[in-house]
């Protein structure tokens, strides 16, 4: 949306922190036309279902493409668009129980065939938009509205996640650094295969994380984030198991193999190795 | 004695043991010479072992059903020969294996298939066993086959050709010896039209590549497995895609993607993966996007009968998803329609800028049938309404219809499964779900206007079949005529908006007939829901419709409709 519409009837908390994630979006666009001669109609945002799918139509200017479809499957669709033109920057934004519980299943698949595309994660570790249920990524033990006792299930490690099913680009950001974020999410675009950009992004309303993780000095809390060092290898698997088995949530590119060939290179390489035939060819094969 | 001018042949035994490919070779043999044919086939559902049959009818003039007497069962162990012997005609034969020992009096001819074959020179040369005491059975000039397997197998070597014909001939002289015969079989008319001999999902798969099918994502199912598998073979050109999904759920999103970024795309599935698109194809009904499903109907719900056929999807392929929606459907009744499905679903997704079902089933899917070759130049594609102005456009202004902005050129806009206002945010105005959701119903007006066929108009009473029980039902419809009944034929593959003319047509009538494989009359009752006084005939076993059957339910419906009316 590119001013206040008066019909858009969503807003966010005070305080959440798809704000700033959005700023990072809008950053890394804003510098990806800068640096390229694309036009902005040549991304296209495909939004999950929750707060965070909600970014599609608070981008401020300028407007890129959007398709704003149903829970769980972002990855899908924009799997459906990359793939009918390769030329697209193709970015995913959608939140934790969008991303890695209902659409679970959608993540390996692209990982696997390193679909060349962005996908920003917003995580908040519980569900907003249906008022405080536990998400994936809430942790064991939490009171939510729909673990009223406490939740009983082990949280799940997304990054290892990503890890483990082969994702090419993993990044771990921060909302309340939207000029970081963005660096990440644009070295996420720029990368020629599948991109995950994990972010944490609080719920004031329902999980207010903040302070966990990024400590009080006066109260003795620690803060759970930390940059990653310069010196640190991203493009050393094992490193990278290392370090995100480590305590605490690092901040930075985690992991980046640019020798795995793309989706589109491999369909490209079969394009161009297959003679094709046209529709007579094809109806001859019956002739009797 | 006149000649006889169709027999129908059923091969019965276990998967594996080449049942399929007896009755596509009988068929083919016969079309090449210039007889009509058409297969049925029924399988169990693993790769090996298990019952199974198939048919093929062969006939001087064109063929409708698969023919509900057998002239001959050709049993290839005693189960088999146990489970079908009944549905053999007063003269009928049985072709058994000597691995048994037929229990009832019917004429038979036992031989050992696969010693024969070895004897030939090659344990694959079963089935030319069995087409030789066909031929000689009916006949046919043993140069029919012959030819057939020159053609065939020349390029293999003079040995595999040896090695058949000498089958051929063991199959031949093993006929003769019994002395049976089913009277000699009239010589063939060949038509004097080009012809194709193809499946049903090989003609939907050939239309829709016609129609400019760019972009097939799809997840193997049966009995839909066989257009996933064509297209990974033949949809590989720059600018087109094909992939096999991780599920159905991906599938219907993924070609959503590609319809929203400008592609004509497709997937195709059966029941169960069907169900998992529900809420994929309300998001291209709302959000208006252009794609086209293929169901190949089986036997259902849940995994059902995964390998029979069933005409039960209808009322989901209409409304598959939740709230108001209601989705263009197009069901061929024969491989032609199959052809022309499969262009004109994508033509009506681009038309209409939203979500199309293809509506066939297992018994078109795998039914191989002599047919007019499809005239490419003919056939006319259309093109959605494209965008082709500047940025600040409202792709969903107004009450009607309006071009679509393809993504990396101006225009941009936001594609929305939630009700939307005309630039595609979010809205929850009750006055923009009023303009949405008649814009959404205002643009099945543009698909009112399809082919549809009548007979004998006059007729108060009519018959009006859909999908792949055509053949057999047209077939009712012929003899009821000859018998003497004025009943009417009306027949459309349009089943969802109807043709308007049609539905006019359909609302004078007394009585229409609609004979349907399911329970509930699915299409009976949607066409009662338009004020027709239609009234079903179901059948829900997995398999066609007999034409001796609906001959007697039709009969049977007539009168009670009239004593009713009487009383």
């Amino acid at each position: 949306m590119s001013k206040k519409n008066p019909e858009y009837d969503f807003a966010w908390c005070p305080g959440c922190g798809d704000f700033g994630v959005r700023r990072a979006v809008e950053f890394a666009l804003t510098d990806r036309l800068k640096e390229t001669e694309e036009i902005i109609e040549n991304t296209v945002v495909v939004a999950g279902i929750g707060c965070s799918g909600n970014l599609v139509h608070l981008l401020e200017d300028p407007q890129p493409f959007g398709l704003h479809g149903i829970h769980g499957r972002s990855l899908p669709i924009a799997f459906g668009v990359k793939m009918a033109n390769p030329d697209l920057n193709v970015i995913t934004v959608a939140g934790d129980g969008d991303f890695l519980s209902i659409g679970m299943e959608h993540i390996a698949p692209q990982a696997t065939r390193n679909l060349d595309i962005c996908s920003v994660v917003m995580d908040n570790g519980v569900y907003g938009l249906t008022k405080g249920q536990s998400s994936p990524t809430t942790d064991y033990g939490v009171k939510t509205t729909s673990t009223p006792y406490g939740k009983i299930e082990d949280k799940i490690h997304p990054l290892k996640y990503y890890l483990t099913i082969g994702a090419s680009f993993i990044a771990s950001g921060y909302s309340s650094k939207p000029r970081d974020l963005a660096k990440l999410i644009q070295a996420g675009m720029e990368h020629p295969g599948f991109a995950v950009v994990h972010v944490q992004s609080p719920c004031t309303t329902y999980n207010d994380t903040y302070e966990i993780l990024k400590g009080n000095a006066k109260k003795g809390v620690p803060g759970l984030m930390y940059d990653i060092p310069e010196e640190y290898d991203r493009t050393d698997r094992l490193a990278a198991e290392e370090l995100i088995n480590s305590p605490g949530i690092p901040v930075g590119i985690i992991y980046e193999d640019k020798t795995r060939p793309s989706l589109t290179a491999e369909t490209n390489r079969i394009t161009e190795s297959v003679k094709s035939r046209d529709v007579a060819q094809l109806l001859s094969d019956y002739d009797f | 004695m006149s000649k006889r001018q169709d027999f129908v042949v059923r091969f019965a035994g276990e998967g594996g043991q080449g049942v399929v490919t007896a009755s596509e070779a009988l068929a083919r043999i016969a079309s090449e010479v210039g007889y009509h044919s058409l297969t049925f086939a029924t399988f169990p559902s693993q790769i090996m072992g298990g019952p199974t049959y198939t048919q093929a009818r062969i006939s001087t003039e064109p063929v409708l059903s698969p023919g509900d007497e057998l002239n001959v069962l050709v049993a290839l162990n005693e189960e088999a020969y146990e489970t079908h012997k009944n549905e053999l005609s007063k003269d009928g034969i049985v072709l058994y294996d000597s691995s048994f020992q037929p229990s009832g009096n019917e004429k038979s001819i036992g031989m050992p298939f696969d010693d024969l074959a070895k004897e030939a020179g090659d344990a694959r040369t079963a089935n030319m066993v069995m087409m030789g005491a066909l031929a000689s059975l009916v006949q046919m000039p043993e140069k029919y086959l012959k030819d057939f397997i020159e053609k065939r197998f020349l390029s293999r070597g003079q040995e595999i050709v040896d090695a058949n014909f000498r089958a051929i001939d063991f199959g031949i002289e093993k006929a003769a010896e019994s002395a049976f015969n089913l009277g000699e079989l009239e010589e063939p008319n060949p038509p004097d039209y080009k012809q194709s001999m193809m499946k049903g999902n090989d003609a939907i798969s050939l239309g829709a590549i016609k129609a400019g099918l760019n972009f097939y994502v799809g997840y193997p199912i049966s009995p839909a497995t066989t257009i996933l598998l064509y297209m990974e073979r033949n949809l590989v050109q720059d600018g087109k895609f094909v992939y096999q999904a991780s599920s159905e759920i991906e599938s219907i999103n993924a070609i959503l993607g590609g319809g929203y970024a400008g592609k004509k795309s497709m997937t195709a599935t059966a029941g169960p993966g069907f169900s998992l698109m529900s809420e994929g194809l309300g998001l291209a009904w709302m959000s208006e996007v252009p794609l086209v499903v293929v169901d190949v109907q089986r036997g259902g719900p849940a995994t059902g009968l995964p390998t029979k056929t069933e005409q039960s999807d209808l009322f989901s392929a209409i409304n598959p998803a939740h709230g108001d929606v209601s989705l263009p459907v197009i069901a061929p009744g024969n491989i032609e329609e199959c052809f022309t499905a499969g262009v004109m679903s994508l033509n009506w997704a681009e038309r209409y800028q939203g979500p199309v079902i293809l509506l066939t089933e297992m018994s078109l899917a795998e039914r191989v049938q002599n047919i007019r070759k499809p005239d490419l130049d003919s056939v006319k594609v259309e093109n959605r309404i494209v965008y082709e102005g500047n940025n600040g456009y409202l792709r969903y202004d107004g009450f009607e219809l309006s071009p679509m902005p393809i993504p990396g050129r101006p225009g941009s806009y936001i594609a929305n499964g939630s009700e939307h206002d005309s630039m595609g945010d979010t809205t929850h105005l009750p006055s923009r779900h009023i303009q949405m959701t008649e814009r959404r119903f205002s643009k099945l007006d543009l698909l009112r206007n399809g082919d549809f066929e009548e007979e004998n108009d006059n007729s108060s009473i009519v018959l009006m079949p859909w999908g792949g029980s055509k053949g057999s039902v047209r077939e009712a419809y012929n003899q009821l005529r000859d018998s003497g009944l004025d009943i009417g034929w009306l027949y459309t593959m349009y089943l969802n908006p109807l043709p308007e003319d049609l539905l006019v047509k359909l609302r004078t009538k007394d009585l229409v007939i609609v004979p349907e494989l399911n329970f509930q009359g699915q299409f009976s009752s949607i066409l009662r829901s338009y004020g027709v006084k239609a009234k079903s005939i179901t059948q829900y076993t997995g398999l066609p419709f007999k034409v001796g059957d609906l001959v007697s339910s039709i009969n049977d419906l007539i009168n009670q409709t009239n004593k009713a009316v009487i009383n």
